[in-house]
């Protein structure tokens, strides 16, 4: 199967060194770059927005400007942290208070520099573990039945609940919330019309597309609207050659780098939890494990390293189950499978054997992009003033304009804004009141992939619950689900005792 | 339905459960930090804000109703004259973006994309 052939790799090659998927990637990366660098506007948000855009091109420039837009925005939320004090993505949110801590003692450069150099080392090694570790998993992957199908969407599902930070019971109520949606329409394994009210547009299922818009952009643009009066304050900051001094950074914590690495990695190919978990877990562990941990918080750059490479290569990390099952490993995956299924490449294990060549050209754009962030990065950087200047009350709406036309677009109906808004407006109140989103998308994403799973196990087994865990594979995923499941119930139960007591 | 031991309200059913249950105990651990019922936010008492965000959501709703009569160009326009301003820019600041803006969307996305836009009254005109 998926075994890499010259033949392959040639025509990879080919399909991303053509001028006009380079002007893609380039173009999706200075918007990656502003978008980033914005307080407010995410790499999950990018993402939604370049769908429309990516509508009528052709599989490999679709994706692959996705992929250079959400490596380029994951730096780019370092610039405004150092600068602003505030994240320009929450997958920079762990470290802002220590970036800007920097900048106010007159390392402003060498902490924009270090985002900048490690984001790239953290980028290339998820990248190196992305394409290593996807075909290999697709090959254990071939064998999979329903059983095998129905834990792993059950243990993504698990996870996105209980690594979502704050309140896991949240977390599950916006998981079944998305699954609630998941279910409407025809698209069932009875074929039986659920929740339409004998509607057409419900008939067919909610689209997703319109619903992500609005949940991780026009909610986004609402939070905006509500911060309107709030000044941002720049810090000065001089900055002349961004990279003096990286090399002897990377010789002098070459451990951080790398636990940030696989640390990341892992947490983005867990499904759920994306980036922003990953920065905070390796900040966290940075500091555990340092041998200075009473300089954290006062502008050390240490933790900025390890986090800075950790969320960076979570970002390729999601990728693996995203390709490999069709799960995502994280809200901007999420995103992707839809696009992937738009654009023929189906996501599953048979995708390295039916079109690898266009697998293998994600890959090199893997490594493009995360190359290409070394010169663009630093103009980035030169330019963040003026970025950070644009006037947030033309920003907002004209990137609501053009959240509209994508979610019309979609299904060329109105109905598609009518949905923005509505799941705009729960997505805004949601993240208001301590509601993670990323496990509602999951639900939605996953839900038929669920129920369809689990119907057909249980005809399969008739109705005996055991015949889940009689395969070897199925039976250690099931295992492991009901952990993962426990682990969480017990510590809370333990907890509330306490409470109790104390 | 017949002949089907797992039917469509299998899935939906358990959901139901689960959000019950959750549901339940949300209010139990609300009820023990003593939380108040609902708070208000802050910004309600900006009337920037507040005008935006009504301006916002109202100029959704108008685009769902009037979309497939008045076409995208007007109410694009209108819609983007509408947030600018309320968000706090001036007259001649608001006219000229929304316009702009407006054509931009339309050659990048209706040009050189191909995207679908709704053209309405200017159907007959639609270039």
């Amino acid at each position: 199967m998926g075994v890499l052939s010259a033949t392959v790799l040639a025509q990879a090659f080919a399909l991303v060194f053509d001028p006009y998927v380079l002007w893609v990637i380039l173009a999706s990366a200075v918007f990656g770059l502003f978008v980033g660098a914005v307080p407010g506007l995410t790499a999950t948000m990018a993402t939604a927005l370049l769908v429309p855009v990516t509508f009528f091109m052709p599989p490999v420039p679709a994706i692959a400007s996705i992929v250079t837009a959400t490596a380029m925005a994951i730096f780019a939320g370092d610039i405004p942290s150092c600068l602003l004090r505030m994240p320009g993505t929450p997958a920079s949110a762990a470290y802002t208070d220590e970036a800007y801590a920097m900048t106010k003692k007159g390392q402003g450069e060498l902490a924009l520099g270090s985002g900048l150099w490690f984001s790239i080392l953290g980028g290339l090694f998820g990248t190196a573990v992305l394409i290593t570790a996807a075909p290999t998993l697709a090959e254990i992957a071939l064998k999979f039945s329903s059983f095998e199908y129905f834990w792993l969407v059950l243990l993504g599902l698990a996870s996105a609940v209980f690594l979502a930070l704050g309140n896991p019971l949240k977390g599950l109520v916006s998981l079944l919330l998305g699954l609630l949606v998941a279910s409407v329409g025809l698209d069932n394994p009875a074929g039986f019309p659920r929740f339409t009210f004998g509607n057409a547009e419900l008939a067919g299922g909610l689209t997703l597309i319109p619903i992500m818009i609005g949940m991780f952009a026009v909610s986004e643009i609402l939070r905006g609207a509500t911060r309107i009066e709030q000044p941002w304050e720049m810090a000065q900051a001089r900055i002349g050659n961004v990279l003096h001094g990286m090399w002897t950074l990377t010789k002098r914590y070459p451990w951080q780098l790398l636990r940030g690495s696989v640390l990341g990695t892992a947490i983005g190919a867990l499904p759920g939890a994306g980036a922003d978990i990953a920065a905070w877990m390796s900040y966290a562990v940075s500091k555990r494990f340092s041998k200075e941990p009473q300089k954290f918080g006062t502008g050390h750059v240490e933790g900025i390293i390890e986090a800075g490479a950790s969320n960076n290569s979570a970002l390729a990390g999601a990728w693996i189950p995203a390709l490999v099952f069709g799960i995502p490993g994280d809200s901007i995956t999420a995103i992707v499978i839809g696009v992937l299924y738009i654009k023929g490449l189906n996501p599953g294990p048979t995708i390295f054997m039916n079109n690898a060549p266009s697998v293998y050209a994600i890959f090199l754009v893997f490594i493009l992009a995360n190359l290409l962030m070394l010169p663009l990065g630093i103009a980035a950087i030169r330019a963040a003033k003026q970025m950070l200047r644009a006037p947030r009350e033309i920003l907002l709406p004209v990137i609501l304009l053009f959240c509209v036309v994508g979610a019309f677009a979609i299904n060329n109906s109105a109905f598609g804004v009518l949905l923005m808004l509505a799941f705009g407006v729960v997505g805004y109140l949601m993240e208001e009141n301590g509601f993670p989103i990323a496990p509602a998308i999951l639900g939605m994403v996953l839900g038929a992939m669920l129920e369809e799973n689990f119907i057909s196990s249980m005809i399969k087994a008739d109705g005996r619950v055991l015949a889940f865990f009689e395969r070897p594979i199925a039976g250690s995923l099931g295992v492991l689900t009901l952990a993962v499941l426990a682990v969480p119930l017990i510590y809370s139960l333990r907890r509330s005792r306490y409470w109790r007591r104390g | 339905m017949p002949g089907q031991k797992f039917g469509p309200a299998w899935f939906p059913g358990l959901v139901a459960i689960g959000l019950a249950l959750c549901g339940v105990a949300l209010v139990f651990s609300a009820a023990r930090e003593r939380a108040a019922w609902a708070e208000v936010p802050a910004w309600i008492r900006s009337h920037r804000a507040r005008a935006g965000v009504a301006a916002l959501l109202g100029g959704l709703l108008a685009y769902v109703l009037l979309v497939d009569r008045a076409g995208f160009h007007f109410t694009g326009i209108a819609l983007l004259a509408l947030w600018v301003r309320v968000l706090g820019a001036s007259w001649r600041v608001t006219l000229p973006v929304a316009i702009v803006a407006t054509l931009v969307i339309h050659l990048a996305f209706y040009k050189l994309l191909r995207v679908p836009l709704p053209w309405g009254v200017l159907e007959r005109w639609a270039f």
